[in-house]
């Protein structure tokens, strides 16, 4: 499915190591990837197994230790602010708490306001309103009754849509999703998964979906990474990482997905 | 915002702290208009006792004490506020940058801190008071502010460094906003709370830094402030001469106002700790 994509993110041997002499911990090891248009990729591990560490990087929120990540032909620079902020109109992230996602501070339509300004666009207040109004009902939102609430009057669900309202606002070439399913309820869940499939299928977006589901990830993507203790240990299409998987943590992590018609065996 | 200000009133420390220093700020800064004498007149006989002349006596030069405790409360009340503004700024910009930057910054600027903290501050303050020549109260406060911010320091940087790596500072970061209105919207906010909290112990504390220096002869000149009216009842011997107006009114004035600071700092404490809230 994704031979035919344009190919434009890679990761060459990206490291981050934490800490120094003794306390040294290298949280994601000589990591190469390549992500292509359109693609819907997953990276799963278990907690701790440095998935996290490697989207933070990819976002270009932490620095990487070594290594490089070529962006459309060219190695990333991320030094100055105007650099950055041009990176971050292309690549854009939805995390996993939605609660600590939002300012408890600022009225949830300042987060929409935002994308806006970020696009650089300028609008009447009209022209603003219609715009949030469309992203909110593209979550299945209604907006007027978000205006002038506060994030702590909303659920999770809601929120969590409304960073995706977010994404829909800013269409970003890539998402980054970091667990944006693990801390909502099962109903949410998949009408969350289901706006990440449309908005992919609309703009021809990467998406990055960080998970430790296995299931979720089948399901989702196009190709998977396995992680292991900072290490990519398989990588390939859904169908061949699921259905054949090939290194021993990749088929644990298989077997311990639980099924609903046989008796889980916790022994 | 609002919301926090409503709680706070429902607080009956807080709002016991806040009436009696509301009360007393009024009374110091009003009483002077009326009783226009100046305080350092010589008006009666050496320590005399309080009468309904003079309301709590006279010192050892015959001056009107009550007038001189109301001049005190005004000044040690300014030295404490200015040395709590400016120790305060003085933590929170250290905090802010150490908790925030991370890194070589944070290392350097924890580094600095430790020293102030390690190195006793009232020893600095009695070093730095005895190689300045002519002290006013506001190089008083200074020097008060300037030895006693790395608490507040520590505590900032504390809050910053736990709120830089919450997700609503990422999205504001992806959102491509400049790290100081980062700083300014994402992370002040959550630690105003704990800011004016700190701002509250350290104006507390500066009044009675001032105090304790005055005390000791090393107060502001040209001026009268609590610790330099506990400074002359020392040095003229008025408790040897039994004359516990001289002293015990001041004594008592510094512990209102630093226990209705207190006060005010723990009814704040109740409302901004979801903990003790609940």
């Amino acid at each position: 499915m994704s031979s035919n994509r344009e190919s434009f993110m890679h990761g060459k041997q990206l490291t981050k190591v934490f800490g120094f002499g003794q306390q040294k911990v290298t949280a994601v090891q000589a990591v190469d990837f390549d992500f292509h248009r359109g693609e819907i990729i997953s990276i799963v591990g278990e907690s701790g197994s440095g998935k996290t560490t490697l989207a933070k990087m990819i976002m270009g929120l932490l620095k990487e230790s070594s290594g490089t990540i070529e962006y459309k032909g060219k190695t990333r620079q991320l030094k100055r602010h105007a650099e950055r902020k041009a990176y971050w109109k292309d690549i854009q992230a939805i995390f996993q708490d939605p609660f600590a996602s939002f300012n408890m501070f600022h009225k949830v339509e300042k987060l929409l306001l935002d994308c806006i300004k970020l696009q650089g666009l300028q609008l009447t207040k009209d022209e603003r309103f219609a715009k949030m109004k469309e992203a909110c009902s593209f979550v299945n939102l209604k907006f007027e009754e978000l205006y002038n609430k506060y994030p702590f009057e909303l659920s999770g669900g809601q929120m969590q849509r409304l960073m995706i309202a977010r994404i829909f606002m800013l269409h970003p070439k890539v998402l980054i999703a970091d667990e944006p399913t693990s801390m909502v309820d099962a109903c949410s869940r998949s009408t969350i998964l289901d706006m990440l499939l449309k908005l992919r299928d609309e703009n021809n977006m990467t998406i990055i979906f960080i998970t430790h589901d296995v299931g979720l990830a089948y399901y989702i993507s196009d190709t998977i990474y396995i992680m292991e203790k900072g290490k990519i240990v398989e990588r390939g299409t859904a169908e061949e990482v699921i259905l054949s998987p090939q290194h021993p943590y990749t088929k644990q992590l298989i077997a311990d997905v639980p099924k609903i018609h046989e008796a889980w065996n916790l022994g | 915002m609002n919301h926090s200000i409503r709680i706070l009133l429902k607080s009956p420390k807080f709002m016991i702290g806040t009436i009696v220093l509301v009360l007393m700020i009024a009374f110091v800064l009003i009483y002077p208009f009326i009783n226009t004498k100046d305080p350092l007149e010589m008006m009666a006989l050496a320590f005399q006792p309080p009468d309904s002349n003079l309301l709590l006596g006279s010192d050892n030069f015959g001056r009107d004490l009550f007038l001189e405790l109301v001049y005190g409360i005004r000044t040690s009340m300014m030295v404490g506020l200015i040395a709590g503004v400016c120790a305060t700024i003085i933590g929170l910009i250290f905090g802010l940058a150490s908790g925030y930057m991370g890194g070589f910054v944070d290392n350097f600027l924890t580094a600095i801190t430790n020293i102030f903290i390690v190195i006793p501050s009232f020893i600095i303050l009695i070093l730095i008071s005895v190689s300045i020549d002519s002290r006013s109260s506001l190089v008083t406060a200074l020097i008060i502010g300037i030895t006693s911010w790395p608490w507040t320091a520590r505590a900032v940087r504390a809050q910053t460094t736990s709120l830089r790596n919450r997700d609503h500072v990422n999205i504001a970061k992806i959102s491509g906003h400049s790290t100081s209105r980062i700083i300014l919207s994402e992370i002040l906010p959550y630690i105003a709370s704990y800011v004016v909290m700190a701002f509250v112990l350290q104006t507390a504390s500066g009044i009675l830094s001032e105090a304790s220096i005055s005390m000791l002869g090393l107060g502001p000149y040209n001026t009268i402030s609590l610790g330099i009216l506990m400074n002359w009842a020392l040095v003229f011997e008025a408790p040897v001469a039994g004359a516990w107006w001289a002293f015990i009114p001041a004594a008592f004035s510094i512990a209102v106002i630093t226990f209705s600071l207190y006060l005010m700092n723990t009814g704040m404490d109740e409302i901004f700790n979801p903990k003790i809230r609940s």
